[in-house]
């Protein structure tokens, strides 16, 4: 407390806490007034810079400069920006990767680098989606009938006895696996090379899902 | 890193490789370590585009990948390498002052394309000598090879880490382990020599009838020898650096003397290692033996010299004893840090005039001084010498010191030191010449954006000549082509040529005061 106010009461007196001197100016000199402008945006330039040496050495050094520059404009390795897209995201434009520049300029060693950098291209992408549309028809169809025919056996044989169930339903999920594994296999063949590809491999056409539902209640009906 | 070299590092990586490279590069000097999702999520750029980045990243010696604990790959940037980019026609010119033309080719080539195997470089190299001669003398590949060698020999070129050779590994794993043996780094395998005529041959010669579609194949899978080369940066310094000593020699003393430290550096290169502060000692009648006779400089005055230089007072060689005719030693970290304070103060008396100039050589002088020692020391009135010191001050140049004679730290009762740090100040002057560079780049992008319509035109014209030309037309036709471009468009393209040569040549000497500056920083961090 004490500190602070003899602090102020210096400060109220001369408008320093502590000497001016030590600053360097003199008793009776006058302080430099305050500045109250931003300092001016181009200063006038007190030194000139210094000319660039010139020589036969630097010239040719130059055109070396921007001989590389320009040559490295061309080589492979000069990544050119994705082109943005135009307005909005359409539909069509799902197919139409591949053609820019998915894969690498030029060839690496790849034994050099890490497998993941390896870009896959995707000629298969093509093919699939003019196939695509009638694959999953053919086995949702086939799959429903089957699908229909299980469930209302199911249904019976459940209806007689509710114990024996848990065998079943493993027996039916065994069923439904075999289903969609035969789905994978055919996309599989089709992009051997996109194993890590997530949104393949997980393929639901969601039927199993209503069945699960369907199986859960009548899994909980006996636990009630 | 400080945020003025990243932005460096961005500009010379957006105008070398792309915008998609140079902001992969950032993001990834941003994290020091970072695996390829994480790089592509940071960065906001497609997944596909990342990794062709840092394909051109690694092909450029410019990112090293590792494997983490847990087995992903991690990148890593090294952005002193990138920095050292606008560098590379500094080294071109090197090794065409060393060895030549087709050394020049090859040293570009290697630059060019990062890591290259000995037989494509040969062939490019080749390739474009004969083009260079139009065709009127064939370029032996033996030429071009033994200056290859040579460039091994001398370290200038190395080889790049290559995946060991445990093939079982190779499969399985998702990222090869690169290594190299330092007894290999500069040897160039016989057999890569030899052409690969020789290795063909043998494989050939084992089938009975091989045919010539077979030995055609053979030729193609030979052609993918597993050894890339790379240019060895740290060399190219080594010599840059010993080039900087020997013209400061020069220019301190006179022409004999700078060949004389000539000499003892080129002595001292095939002695000492690469990092070493101090070349090891050579007697004087080492450095006669070593002079090239045509400068006729007899040992008497070469002992003159000897004696001259040791007692200069930037100490560019010293006596470290008398056995032998006197052993001397060059000491780098010694000269490097005089050339750097030589910059330094240059840049201060460029800056601030020669009043602030002699105030700062007073204070390297003196180490210590208090305000009022300054104003005596260097006969300034009292009210200028202290606008002086605080501008410097004020510009980082000069540091304070506060040294209290009570412990309340009372103004009344505290010298103020001023001195100056040579580090500090060469970290800072660092800085703000990649500030500059990045700025010199950013002006020069705009100048050739802003006429971007016209160096078009200039290059369409240009080129309807030259097909022109070769096509044989009439020269009447050739001038209407060329009175396209007006006058004053002409003008203004002479102007823009000015402008970025200009520019050019900024960056260029800008990066050799960078150059000094990095290898004392260098020198300093290796006690």
């Amino acid at each position: 407390m004490a500190g602070r106010g003899r602090g102020r009461g210096r400060g109220g007196g001369k408008g320093m806490s502590f000497s001016v001197e030590t600053l360097g100016f003199g008793r009776g000199e006058a302080l430099p007034a305050p500045t109250l402008q931003p300092p001016p945006l181009f200063p006038p330039l007190e030194f000139k810079p210094v000319a660039l040496t010139t020589g036969e050495e630097m010239d040719y050094i130059l055109a070396l400069k921007q001989e590389f520059r320009a040559t490295m404009k061309e080589l492979p390795y000069y990544v050119k920006a994705q082109e943005k897209k135009k307005d909005i995201e359409r539909y069509t434009d799902k197919y139409q990767t591949g053609q820019q520049d998915s894969s690498i300029n030029w060839e690496p060693d790849w034994k050099r680098f890490p497998k993941e950098l390896k870009i896959r291209v995707r000629k298969a992408a093509k093919i699939q989606a003019v196939v695509r549309p009638s694959l999953p028809k053919k086995t949702i169809s086939r799959k429903a009938d089957k699908d229909v025919l299980q469930t209302l056996e199911e249904l019976e044989k459940k209806a007689v006895e509710i114990d024996a169930e848990k065998d079943e339903e493993d027996e039916e999920e065994k069923k439904e696996e075999d289903g969609e594994q035969e789905e994978e296999e055919e996309y599989d063949e089709e992009d051997l090379e996109e194993e890590t590809d997530y949104n393949l491999n997980y393929f639901d056409n969601g039927e199993g899902y209503g069945m699960e539902d369907e199986d859960d209640n009548l899994d909980d009906g006996p636990t009630y | 890193m400080s945020s003025s070299a990243t932005r460096l590092c961005f500009l010379i990586l957006k105008e070398r490789y792309g915008e998609v490279v140079a902001s992969v590069a950032c993001c990834l000097a941003k994290k020091n370590y970072c695996p390829l999702r994480m790089l592509s999520q940071d960065s906001g750029l497609k997944l596909d585009q990342v990794k062709k980045a840092l394909c051109t990243l690694i092909q450029h010696n410019l990112v090293t990948f590792q494997q983490n604990k847990k087995g992903f790959i991690e990148y890593v940037i090294h952005a002193e390498k990138v920095l050292q980019q606008t560098r590379f026609p500094r080294y071109i010119y090197c090794a065409k002052t060393l060895y030549g033309d087709p050394a020049e080719l090859i040293i570009e080539e290697l630059l060019q394309h990062g890591q290259m195997t000995l037989e494509k470089v040969v062939q490019r190299t080749i390739d474009r000598l004969t083009e260079a001669m139009e065709g009127k003398q064939n370029v032996s590949s033996t030429l071009v090879k033994e200056k290859f060698v040579n460039l091994v020999q001398t370290h200038f070129v190395q080889r790049c880490t290559s995946p060991d050779g445990n093939v079982e590994n190779k499969e399985v794993a998702s990222m090869p382990v690169l290594s190299v043996s330092p007894e290999e780094l500069y040897v160039v395998p016989k057999m890569e020599l030899d052409g690969f005529e020789s290795r063909k041959r043998k494989r050939s010669g084992e089938g009975s009838e091989a045919a010539s579609k077979r030995i055609k194949t053979d030729e193609s899978e030979s052609s993918e020898s597993s050894i890339f080369w790379r240019v060895n940066v740290s060399r190219f310094h080594q010599y840059l650096r010993d080039q900087a000593i020997v013209q400061a020699v020069a220019s301190k003393i006179d022409k004999n003397a700078a060949e004389v430290v000539r000499a003892m550096l080129r002595l001292s290169e095939v002695k000492t290692d690469e990092g070493a502060l101090v070349a090891s000692a050579m007697t004087v009648t080492e450095v006669f033996q070593n002079l090239p006779r045509e400068f006729g400089i007899s040992k008497q005055t070469i002992e003159q010299y000897m004696k001259l230089l040791s007692e200069d007072s930037s100490e560019f060689v010293s006596k470290v004893s008398d056995s032998g005719g006197g052993m001397y030693v060059i000491n780098f970290k010694k000269l490097i840090t005089v050339l750097c304070r030589a910059h330094i103060e240059s840049a201060v008396q460029e800056r601030f005039g020669s009043k602030c100039f002699r105030i700062f050589r007073l204070l390297l002088m003196k180490k210590n001084l208090e305000q009022k020692q300054i104003e005596e020391y260097a006969m300034i009135p009292s009210k200028e010498a202290k606008e002086l010191l605080y501008r410097m001050f004020e510009e980082k140049f000069v540091s304070l010191t506060e040294v209290p004679k009570t412990p309340d730290h009372a103004p009344s009762r505290t010298f103020y030191l001023f001195s100056v740090n040579i580090n500090q100040v060469s970290r800072m002057l660092l800085e703000r010449c990649y500030q500059a560079c990045g700025n010199l780049i950013i002006r020069r992008e705009h100048e050739t954006k802003e006429n971007r319509r016209l160096l078009d035109k200039q290059q369409r014209v240009d080129a309807i000549t030259a097909s022109m030309e070769q096509s044989g037309a009439d020269p009447s036709q050739k001038e209407e082509i060329e009175q396209m471009i007006t006058p004053p468009e002409k003008a203004q393209l002479t102007k823009i040529k000015h402008m970025t040569n200009k520019i050019e040549h900024s960056e260029l000497q800008l990066d050799d005061t960078i150059f000094i500056l990095q290898t004392y920083l260098q020198y300093a961090h290796m006690k």
